[in-house]
């Protein structure tokens, strides 16, 4: 979905983008879903906190927080979702399938931490 | 009203007693706040009975048809495919389906490799405007947990052997996009119109756990 060099044809042409305007997490790359409670409406699953994950694709155009929507707050900053993909090994240690099965979810970016 | 057939034929039928339907006992906790709130919106102005008479409408007016009809079109027409799988949305807007939720569609392809299936765990996000309502199975607790932690034991109860070759996908549903499962096309079905096609594509092969169905005479 995402044009994936967006990021390097802006760079080119010498633009500065605002913050939160193009995505920070590549497809690829890995990462983590941070583990935290926070107080209020949130989407992001329990059972995928603290997994970690790799970059399946970025999400377009970018979108409001829905923990936010969720007050009536639709209006304002924006930033990507991604579609982050788990392998159900990484998240069920005692997962019973092939290896390769995998759960997919989108997650806000406000909720993505680079795995070094 | 003379010749009364229609009356006595569904009355030789009728011989099971079963409840009246129709609201005789007291609403429950969750109605008398529904109604509650409902009724203290519409005073208040933030919007009018009709206008919730039209969303119901809304979605009365979504059925799995519209699904079967956009699987149809991919099986027959690759630059759509193409397109569909590029940009759900925009696809079926096309065909004059409109997202009244504005929400994204994602459109998943089943191949030979890769099998496709979606829930959401946290409530009932559901492709709605190409499919209409959820089945209740798809909102219920065992689905939900299940379909992430044992998808193969699930989609087996459904009839639906993976095998191990092939990779299960499970695509949990949750913020702004919905998912819809593009199900491989039958074989059997060379010349086969749109039409004869979308015959073929149930809501439960579009959520994943089944695949199309295969034509008539088909079955082994």
């Amino acid at each position: 979905m995402a044009d994936q060099s967006l990021n390097e044809k802006s760079a080119a042409l010498g633009l500065v983008t605002a913050t939160g305007e193009l995505p920070i997490f590549a497809p690829g790359a890995r990462v983590r879903i941070k583990d935290r409670t926070p107080i209020g409406h949130y989407r992001v699953p329990h059972y995928l906190r603290g997994r970690v994950g790799k970059v399946d694709s970025i999400i377009e155009p970018v979108a409001v927080d829905n923990e936010e929507e969720g007050y009536g707050r639709n209006a304002g900053a924006k930033l990507h979702y991604y579609r982050i993909a788990v392998p159900l090994t990484e998240i069920w240690p005692d997962y019973v399938g092939a290896p390769r099965d995998g759960l997919y979810v989108e997650v806000y970016e406000t909720w993505l931490e680079t795995v070094p | 009203m003379s010749g009364s057939h229609d009356h006595d034929h569904a009355h030789d039928h009728h011989t099971h007693p079963h409840a009246e339907v129709g609201a005789t006992g007291r609403p429950g906790y969750y109605d008398m706040l529904e109604t509650a709130v409902r009724e203290l919106l519409i005073e208040k102005k933030y919007f009018s009975a009709g206008e919730i008479r039209r969303q119901i409408e809304v979605l009365d007016s979504r059925t799995p048809a519209l699904g079967a009809k956009v699987v149809a079109k991919a099986w027959t027409d690759p630059d759509f495919k193409a397109r569909l799988l590029a940009n759900g949305r925009a696809a079926c807007e096309e065909l004059g389906i409109s997202f009244y939720d504005d929400t994204q569609l994602i459109v998943l392809e089943n191949t030979d490799a890769v099998h496709n299936l979606i829930v959401c765990t946290l409530c009932s996000c559901y492709p709605r405007p190409v499919l209409g309502l959820p089945p209740d199975w798809y909102k219920a607790k065992p689905y939900r947990a299940r379909a992430v932690t044992e998808p193969r034991a699930v989609l087996a109860e459904f009839g639906t052997i993976i095998p191990d070759a092939v990779e299960v996908r499970v695509h949990d549903s949750t913020a702004m996009v919905r998912y819809l499962v593009l199900p491989m096309r039958p074989k059997g079905t060379d010349g086969f119109t749109e039409e004869q096609l979308a015959a073929l594509v149930t809501r439960d092969a579009m959520i994943g756990v089944i695949p199309a169905n295969e034509p008539e005479g088909a079955r082994a």
